[in-house]
C-alpha cells in the first residue's frame, strides 16, 4: 500500500532524479514524513544511494524523516516575530499542547517547530499550520487553535477573522494574510492588463530589440545583488544550448522581506508575463517558478492563473500569435532553505539536490539548470521588465536616480505604525521612510535584512540606491526600547548559523564562533581582545563561495562599526583575558551522573 | 643571558606531539646546550621548581586536572604555546563534544558491549579529576600566545619555532608546515 504511492509518485515524475524534491514533498504530503522504507524505494528506483536521498531530506527544514503531528505548527522565530511577542506565543503553544518545541504530542496530533522568516513580517507573530498561514497570533488565539486541534477540526475552520484584502480573499486563496500595500507605483498599479505587453509590444519587436530596451532602462536585479538585467539576458541569448530555461526566483527568504509574496498575490500575471518576455528575448521554451514552500498556500490560485494564461494564448504555443514562440511555466517548490535564494543554489535545489551554491564560472546564463543556459530573475525584476516594455526605457529612466533607475518595492516592518509594502522610486532617504511609515524614537534600521547593514540615526540621511544603501527591499525598524545586541544581532547571527549550507569552512564555523563571542560579551565576560578577534575573523568570510557566506558576519560587523559603544559598555576594561568558562557549570552534569558533590 | 627554561606537558592528548618533539633527533643535543628543562615528561620533573620562559602544551582540557595544570603553566611560563591539534582545537578527544557527557559515561561504564560492571560502580572518588561537559581547547581556558598546528606538528616546525624563540629570530612558516591536511 505504502510502496504503491511511492512507486506512483516516482512514475509521475518519469523516474527523473532531478525531480527528487517534488517526489519527496508529495510523499511527505501523503504520509506526513519520509520513512526509511520509502527512502529505500526511492534510492532503488532512482539508482541513487540512500545517503544521496537522505542528504537532500536533511538539508531542507520542511522535509522530515520522522513522523510529525497531524497538525504541525511552524512558528516563525525571525526578528520581527520576536519583537512582536513570539516568546509568549511559543510558551502558550507549549503550555496548551503539553510539549516543547521540537516534539510531537504522544497521541501524534500536534508537533511544534520553529522556522526562519516566513515572509509575514508586517503581521507577526505568524505561524504556518499545515501549509495555512496564521498571522497576528495572540495567546488567546493559541488557546483557541490548540483546542480546535484537540477536537480534530480542519485547519481552515480555525480562522476567526475575514480573509485578507485583494486576492487573499479569492476563493482559490482564502487566506487571512493581508497585503498592507501602503504606497503603490508602476508595479502595484491597478491598471495593469495581462498580455498587453506581449500582444502590443513584444509581438512587434525582435528579441534583440527587447533586450536593448531592457538594457536602456538600466534595470538592475531586485533580489539584492543588483546585476544589470539586460546584460544577463544578452549573455543567455548568446549562450549556446539545445534548451534554455527561465527561472523566477520566488524564494524570498531574507528575514523582513515579503514584497514578492504581495506581488505574487496581486500581480501573478505580471510575473508570468515577465518570464514570458524573458523567454522570448533569450529563446527559452521552459520556465520554472521556484516558489518557497512557505507560500504554498498560493498553490491552487497560481495554478489557475497559469491555466487562464494558457486559455488566453499568453502561454503555450505560438504565444500572442508570434509564430514559433512556445513557452510554458511550471511551479517548483523549495522546502525551506534560505540559501536557495542564491541563484546557483536555487538551480541545484530545483535539480533535487542539496541547495549548495555552485562554484562560478560557469555562470547560470551559460550552464544552469540541467547544464543548459538559464536566467534566474527575481519576482520584482520580472515585473519591472513588463512595465519597461509597456512604457518604454526612457519613461523608466525618469524614475529614480541616474544610476538606480525605476522603483523599488520595500518591505517595511518593525517598530512603526504602518508596516507593509511601499513602492518608491530609488533615491529616498531613511528619514523619509521613517516618516512615511510612522516610526518614532528610532534607534536603528536594518537595511537589506540580516545580510545588510544596521544603520544608526547619524546615517539616516543616507539614500536608498545601488551606489549608497543597496537593498533587496527589507527594512526593519528598531526603536529605543530594543536591545540591539541581545535581540537583533544575536537573532541574525543565529539565523546564519542555521542557514549556512556548510560547504565552506569559514561560513560553517565563524558565525557559530561569533555567536559564542556575543554570548560571552552579553554575560559580561568579554574583553577588548574579543572585539579585535570578531573583526579579524569576520574578514575571513570573504573567501566563502557565495553571497550568504560573504555577508553572514555582517550583523556583527556592522553593529560593531555603527554601535561600538554598546559593545564597549559590556566588556571588562581592566582585564586582558577572560575565557568566560564556568567551571562549576562544566562539571555539573558528570558529577550528577556519578553521584558526586563537585569540589572546585 | 642565562639559558631559557622550557616546561612541557600533555593534557588530553596522546603524547604524539611529545614523540614528534623527540623526532628532532640529534638536534636535541643542541637544544639542551641552549635551554634548561623544568617540569616536563622529557626530564621527568613532576612539579615546577622555578619560573619558566616557554611552556609547550599538548592536548586540550577534558577534566579539572587538565584545567588546573594549564592554569599553573600560565602562571609559571612567560610564553605559552598550544602544541598540536588537540591543544588548538580539542582534536580527537573533542569528538565527544556533540554527545552529552552522561551518554559518554553510560557507554563507558554501564552500557558498552565490552563493559563488565555488574555492580554498576561509577568513578566518583574524590581523588579523581572531575570530567568536563566537553573538551575545551587551551585558548578557551587561558590566554595562549602561539599555536603550532599539526597532528602532530612536524619535528622541523617544533625545532624551528623553539630555535627562533630562543634566539629571537624570525621563523619561516611555509604553507606545507601550517596546512590543515
Amino acid at each position: 500500500m505504502t510502496k504503491d504511492f511511492v512507486h506512483q509518485t516516482i512514475k509521475k515524475f518519469n523516474s527523473d532524479s532531478y525531480r527528487l524534491l517534488d517526489m519527496l514533498l508529495d510523499i511527505q504530503q501523503e504520509y506526513g514524513y519520509i520513512s526509511k522504507d520509502n527512502i529505500s524505494v526511492l534510492a532503488g528506483e532512482l539508482n541513487q544511494s540512500e545517503a544521496d536521498i537522505g542528504q537532500t531530506i536533511t538539508f531542507y527544514h520542511f522535509l522530515r524523516s520522522k513522523p510529525q503531528g497531524k497538525y504541525s505548527i511552524y512558528l516563525n522565530n525571525s526578528i520581527v516575530s520576536k519583537m512582536m511577542g513570539m516568546d509568549k506565543i511559543a510558551r502558550q503553544f507549549e503550555k496548551e499542547s503539553g510539549i516543547k518545541f521540537g516534539e510531537v504530542t504522544k497521541d501524534g496530533q500536534i508537533s511544534l517547530h520553529y522556522t526562519s522568516c516566513i515572509g509575514m513580517s508586517d503581521q507577526e507573530p505568524a505561524a504556518i499550520i499545515n501549509e495555512k498561514i496564521f498571522t497576528n497570533l495572540t495567546t488567546f488565539r493559541v488557546k483557541e487553535i490548540v483546542l480546535a486541534m484537540r477536537q480534530g477540526k480542519p485547519v481552515e475552520s480555525m480562522y476567526c477573522t475575514n480573509f485578507g484584502g485583494g486576492k487573499n480573499s479569492s476563493p482559490l486563496v482564502e487566506s487571512v494574510v493581508r497585503n498592507n500595500i501602503r504606497r503603490s507605483g508602476p508595479l502595484l498599479q491597478l491598471n495593469y492588463v495581462p498580455g498587453q505587453v506581449l500582444q502590443n509590444k513584444v509581438s512587434l519587436m525582435s528579441p534583440d530589440e527587447v533586450i536593448s530596451e531592457i538594457k536602456d532602462s538600466h534595470l538592475r536585479g531586485r533580489g539584492g545583488a543588483g546585476f544589470p538585467t539586460g546584460l544577463k539576458w544578452q549573455f543567455c541569448r548568446r549562450a549556446k544550448g539545445a534548451r534554455k530555461f527561465i527561472f523566477c526566483n520566488a524564494d524570498e527568504g531574507e528575514p523582513g522581506t515579503f514584497k514578492d509574496r504581495v506581488l505574487l498575490t496581486e500581480k501573478p500575471e505580471m510575473v508570468f508575463e515577465g518570464m514570458t518576455v524573458a523567454a522570448y528575448a533569450v529563446g527559452a521554451k521552459e520556465g520554472i517558478l521556484y516558489l518557497r514552500y512557505e507560500y504554498k498556500y498560493l498553490e491552487t490560485y497560481l495554478k489557475q492563473v497559469l491555466q487562464d494564461l494558457h486559455g488566453k494564448n499568453l502561454l503555450g504555443e505560438n504565444i500572442s500569435g508570434i509564430s514559433g514562440f512556445d513557452f510554458d511555466i511550471r511551479i517548483q517548490y523549495g522546502a525551506g532553505a534560505y540559501i536557495c535564494g542564491e541563484e546557483s543554489s536555487l538551480i541545484e535545489s530545483a535539480e533535487g539536490k542539496r541547495g549548495e551554491p555552485r562554484p562560478r564560472p560557469p555562470f547560470p546564463v551559460e550552464k544552469g539548470y540541467l547544464g543548459y543556459p538559464t536566467i534566474v530573475n527575481n519576482v520584482e525584476t520580472l515585473c519591472s521588465t513588463v512595465t519597461i516594455l509597456q512604457n518604454g526605457a526612457n519613461w523608466y529612466r525618469e524614475l529614480g536616480t541616474d544610476e538606480s533607475t525605476g522603483t523599488k518595492v520595500l518591505s517595511i516592518s518593525g517598530d512603526c505604525l504602518y508596516p507593509g509594502i511601499y513602492e518608491l522610486e530609488w533615491g529616498f532617504s531613511i528619514n523619509d521612510i521613517l516618516e512615511m511609515s510612522g516610526a518614532e524614537s528610532t534607534q536603528a534600521v536594518q537595511v537589506g535584512g540580516p545580510s545588510g547593514a544596521l544603520v544608526p540615526p547619524s546615517q539616516f540621511n543616507r539614500i536608498l540606491c545601488y551606489s549608497d544603501l543597496a537593498t533587496g527591499g527589507s527594512l526593519i525598524i528598531f526603536n529605543q526600547t530594543r536591545d540591539l545586541l541581545r535581540d537583533v544581532v544575536m537573532n541574525f547571527t543565529e539565523f546564519f548559523v542555521e542557514e549556512s549550507c556548510g560547504s565552506c569552512v569559514p561560513c560553517r564555523n565563524i558565525p557559530a564562533l561569533l555567536k559564542k563571542k556575543l554570548e560571552k560579551i552579553q554575560a559580561g565576560d568579554g574583553v577588548r581582545e574579543d572585539l579585535k578577534e570578531i573583526e579579524e575573523w569576520s574578514n575571513i568570510m570573504q573567501i566563502n563561495r557565495c553571497g550568504l557566506g560573504h555577508t553572514a558576519a555582517n550583523p556583527v560587523i556592522t553593529s560593531l562599526k555603527n554601535f561600538r559603544k554598546l559593545y564597549e559598555a559590556l566588556i571588562q576594561k581592566d582585564v586582558n583575558f577572560d575565557s568566560g568558562i564556568d567551571l562549576s557549570a562544566a562539571v555539573a552534569e558528570s558529577c550528577e551522573f556519578v553521584d558526586r558533590i563537585p569540589q572546585l | 643571558m642565562s639559558r631559557p627554561i622550557i616546561a612541557t606537558t600533555s593534557l588530553a592528548g596522546c603524547f604524539g606531539c611529545h614523540m614528534s618533539f623527540l623526532d628532532i633527533d640529534e638536534r636535541i643535543l643542541d637544544l639542551i646546550e641552549l635551554v634548561e628543562f623544568n617540569k616536563s615528561p622529557i626530564d621527568d620533573i613532576k612539579t615546577f621548581t622555578k619560573d619558566c620562559d616557554i611552556g609547550l602544551i599538548e592536548g586540550g582540557c577534558c577534566n579539572t586536572e587538565n584545567i588546573h595544570i594549564l592554569k599553573e603553566f600560565r602562571k609559571k611560563c612567560k610564553i605559552l604555546i598550544s602544541f598540536g591539534e588537540c591543544a588548538i582545537m580539542g582534536g580527537l578527544p573533542a569528538l565527544r563534544n556533540d554527545i552529552s557527557v552522561k551518554e559518554c559515561l553510560a557507554e563507558a561504564y554501564l552500557d558498552g558491549i565490552s563493559t563488565v560492571n555488574k555492580e554498576e560502580i561509577l568513578p566518583n572518588d574524590e581523588e579523581l579529576p572531575m570530567i568536563l561537559n566537553k573538551v575545551y581547547p587551551c585558548h578557551e581556558v587561558v590566554k595562549m600566545d602561539y599555536h603550532l598546528p599539526g597532528c602532530p606538528p612536524r619535528a622541523d616546525l617544533i625545532w624551528d619555532v623553539l630555535h627562533a624563540l630562543i634566539l629571537g629570530t624570525d621563523v619561516e612558516l611555509p604553507y606545507e608546515v601550517v596546512k590543515y591536511d
